[in-house]
């Protein structure tokens, strides 16, 4: 177990990147392993990145926090709730000790992010070591910045392979005086109708997932907004608990041995018919699909529609990331190269090539 | 140092016979319309900043994207730098062109192509003014949310090349975080599509490193962005101040209550002057600092807000809290805000725009070492923030025409930038790098940092042709740039050698 102290290890995270890039062996970064699922299966040796934790700064009233790659995602989320304040993208954990440069890497974001953005919304800043062994800054603590390219937010959801996280700086924002949470009966057809609707008017939606004979809608804002939209939606009440549920993947749904498929989806998509069960989150834009269909099969049907499919069952598909044209193909490759010339940072995590 | 493109330490560009360039374009595309005489190349030798000027080898003017493919091929072909060009508003000098290089005008591509009401997204080509999608979008009660003071001007693609901000990014964010996908072209003329139309797309995320750009990874040959359903109710307070670090501190006690306001903006004494004089807003003049806090949302939580606003701004020792009280005000109040640039214009025969960003919490010392530089260098300073997001816009009064005033007010504008870094911030907002910070990159980023950005550059531009000399600075311009400004008996980039 690690202690609570923080510690800035950040000279030792250099030394073994170093290391690794004299003697050419690759590496895989991991924090809490808890999202090891996720992507392709990579050899390399374990980088631990839970030496270099703590807060380095939080100002509430800055609404921005700067935090190392090895601290406990539930410290984070521990120290903004102290202060009445947020990570609104609602990053799932997957684990109690799943850490903020894991969540970086992955960029998953939870039943908040059709309307609050996602968490490379939320990166403001990073640092990173490179793969040409460089310890370096990008971004920063402030709101806006458009200095040089925004390397920052291409970190977040890179997966590791463009190079090591060693710090992040967020932007936060207030918790919402107000929450409320409701669930409708309906149907899925009628269902991605309101919502198409509903997502035209100024309402307080913050979460909004079908789970086949529900729709469940959470409410947040000011006392005013949320009491008046609870008024006209009516429906009966239900435990917030469900939003926690549904982001970590504890929801019965998720249960079944059939392998576990993410659908992301253009708005106002209709339901897809596809064999096995679907779970309609983010008021459409974000499907589960459990289902023993071919992945090609799968993916032909959502590419049709605009969107992309990720395989969420470990091992199940050599190439769990919807594979990429030719030519965006080729650009990312070039993008690795130059990043990462000597391909030690998590090789293959994310396609094959990169 | 010039910020003009300067060889010799921008790096050499390709020679280019200028005959046989507008022969092989005029082979190739018959219909494309190309400028290449002196007087008609005039007007294309600056965008907003005005104050640095280039005449373009040639301008092409292209209808189709197809023409945009083939200008891209042949000046690839022909080793030909080429600077893209929205509507030339922006303030940094992104779209500087070059004597040696195609200015590529993409400001006819203004066709918004379809508003999706059911998916809240609108995709536009690239010539698209800002304010006339949030115009197409109203019927639907919908608008595009971030609103740069050039919105009735600036374009969606320039908007997105230089990650346009505007007064309302602390709540719904900016470009960034209101686009789906962007289509561009490469320096090869190759297309690709960042980004889709759903939520997120596969792969690296290279929407948001050309987001903000600044031309020099591709041409934006359209873009689909995020619509957001109109607010119902917007209310504006005007809470004057007798001192700046008052108003500081009142906006910390607004976030501290846990209220975003749609927009936060502060001026100081000057510019509310000059606000009023132009605009008639009904600013109160004796007011060292003015806020302007703006709440936006359903009904019922707008009123509640204001209450709070109200309360914290007494608090925090406001002279007086005013509440617009019709929608016509609240429109003035904030008229004179959106026209504090050309307002302050008419004090002085020129201004000069910077765009540095702080934390918050260091206002009160940035702005009082502000007034020491504006006395040391013998130049008014008006000061315009964005005060939710710690984004300044200090104007500095000048007169060009007064030998040596332009480069007091550039000496002037970079020590603000310094500062600003030095502060924990950045020397640009909302403006870009462009041409106009291309110095001050130096202090903001080391040798190693931007040999990083050099990188990402090769990945998508090998041979340098698209905007050269803009955004990211050459190590040896930094060497020279460093040579001028010794912090603390310590030159930058000690490694390297001196020219």
């Amino acid at each position: 177990m690690h202690g609570s102290a923080e510690m800035d290890d950040s000279t030792s995270l250099l030394e073994q990147v170093n290391q690794a890039l004299e003697s050419a062996t690759p590496l895989r970064i991991q924090g809490a392993n808890s999202k090891a699922f996720l992507g392709r299966v990579t050899a390399g040796e374990i980088l631990d990145t839970r030496s270099h934790r703590g807060i380095v700064t939080y100002d509430p009233t800055e609404l921005v926090i700067t935090v190392r790659c090895g601290t406990p995602l539930a410290e984070l989320k521990q120290v903004l709730d102290a202060a009445q304040q947020m990570l609104p993208c609602e990053p799932p954990a997957f684990a109690d000790d799943a850490t903020v440069g894991g969540m970086i890497a992955c960029g998953l974001s939870g039943p908040r992010r059709p309307w609050s953005g996602s968490v490379r919304d939320f990166v403001l800043g990073t640092r990173v070591i490179t793969g040409l062994g460089k310890h370096l800054r990008f971004g920063g603590e402030v709101m806006k910045n458009v200095a040089g390219y925004d390397l920052s937010r291409l970190m977040a959801g890179s997966y590791g392979t463009l190079g090591l996280i060693t710090e992040v700086s967020l932007k936060v924002l207030p918790k919402p005086r107000q929450a409320l949470s409701i669930s409708l009966e309906m149907n899925a057809e009628r269902a991605l109708l309101r919502l198409a609707e509903w997502g035209q008017q100024p309402l307080p939606i913050s979460a909004a997932c079908h789970d086949g004979l529900h729709l469940h809608l959470r409410l947040e804002g000011g006392e005013g907004s949320v009491a008046a939209a609870h008024d006209r939606l009516g429906g009966e009440r239900l435990d917030a608990a469900y939003w926690a549920d549904l982001n970590e993947q504890r929801l019965s749904f998720f249960d079944e041995d059939q392998p576990l498929w993410r659908l992301s989806l253009p708005g106002n998509t209709p339901r897809l018919s596809l064999p096995g069960r679907q779970l309609i989150d983010w008021a459409g834009a974000q499907r589960w699909l459990k289902s023993d269909a071919e992945a090609s099969f799968i993916r032909q049907v959502v590419e049709e529609v605009g969107g992309h499919v990720t395989c969420y069952s470990h091992g199940l598909s050599d190439s769990p990331f919807q594979p990429l044209p030719e030519a965006l193909m080729r650009y990312h490759r070039n993008l690795k190269q130059q990043l990462d010339p000597q391909g030690i940072f998590n090789p293959g995590r994310l396609y094959a090539e990169l | 140092m010039n910020i003009l493109y300067d060889e010799r330490v921008d790096g050499a560009l390709p020679d280019v016979d200028k005959h046989a360039l507008l022969q092989a374009l005029r082979m190739q595309m018959p219909e494309l319309e190309i400028l290449h005489q002196q007087e008609e190349l005039k007007p294309y030798e600056c965008d907003g900043l005005s104050a640095y000027r280039t005449t373009p080898m040639l301008v092409v003017l292209p209808r189709e994207i197809a023409q945009v493919q083939g200008v891209l091929r042949l000046c690839h072909e022909h080793r030909v730098a080429v600077v893209a060009r929205g509507a030339g508003t922006g303030l940094s000098g992104g779209a500087l062109p070059l004597e040696k290089g195609v200015l590529l005008v993409m400001a006819r591509f203004n066709q918004i192509l379809h508003i999706d009401p059911a998916a809240r997204t609108a995709r536009v080509q690239p010539g698209v003014r800002n304010l006339a999608i949030s115009q197409a979008a109203a019927p639907f009660g919908l608008y595009y949310a971030p609103d740069p003071s050039s919105q009735i001007a600036c374009s969606i693609g320039g908007n997105v090349a230089e990650n346009a901000g505007g007064v309302h990014c602390l709540k719904y964010g900016l470009t960034v975080h209101n686009l789906l996908k962007v289509d561009i072209l490469t320096v090869e003329g190759e297309h690709l599509t960042l980004g889709s139309d759903a939520l997120d797309s596969p792969g690296l995320d290279l929407l948001a490193l050309f987001t903000g750009s600044e031309g020099m990874l591709g041409v934006i040959i359209e873009v689909t962005v995020k619509l957001l359903p109109k607010p119902q109710s917007a209310k504006v307070l005007l809470a004057a101040f007798d001192s700046v670090e008052k108003a500081g501190r009142a906006v910390g006690d607004i976030i501290a209550a846990g209220i975003i306001p749609g927009g936060l903006e502060m001026m100081d004494n000057l510019a509310i002057r000059a606000a009023e004089d132009f605009i008639h807003a009904g600013y109160p003049v004796e007011a060292e600092a003015i806020l302007l806090c703006e709440l936006d949302g359903v009904e019922a939580d707008v009123h509640d807000d204001c209450d709070r606003v109200r309360q914290v701004l007494e608090q925090a020792g406001a002279t007086e809290v005013r509440l617009a009280k019709d929608e016509a005000e609240r429109v003035r109040f904030w008229a004179g805000r959106k026209n504090a640039f050309p307002a302050v214009g008419r004090l002085s025969a020129d201004y000069y725009c910077m765009d540095g960003t702080i934390p918050r919490r260091e206002l009160p010392g940035v702005l009082k070492a502000i007034a020491d530089l504006s006395a040391e260098y013998g130049l008014r300073v008006a000061n315009v923030f964005h005060a939710g997001d710690g984004n300044m816009h200090p104007l500095i009064l000048f007169d060009a025409n007064q030998p040596g005033e332009l480069d007091r007010a550039e000496a002037l504008g970079g020590k603000i930038l310094e500062l600003c870094v030095k502060v924990g911030g950045s020397i640009t907002g909302e403006h870009g790098v462009g041409r106009e910070k291309i110095n001050q990159m130096c202090a903001q980023f080391n040798s190693d940092e931007l040999t990083l950005f050099h990188a990402i550059k090769a990945a998508f531009d090998p041979s340098g042709l698209l905007n050269p000399g803009k955004n990211i600075p050459t190590l040896h311009r930094c060497a020279e740039f460093g040579a001028m400004h010794v912090h603390a008996g310590q030159l930058p980039f000690p490694d390297l050698e001196r020219f």
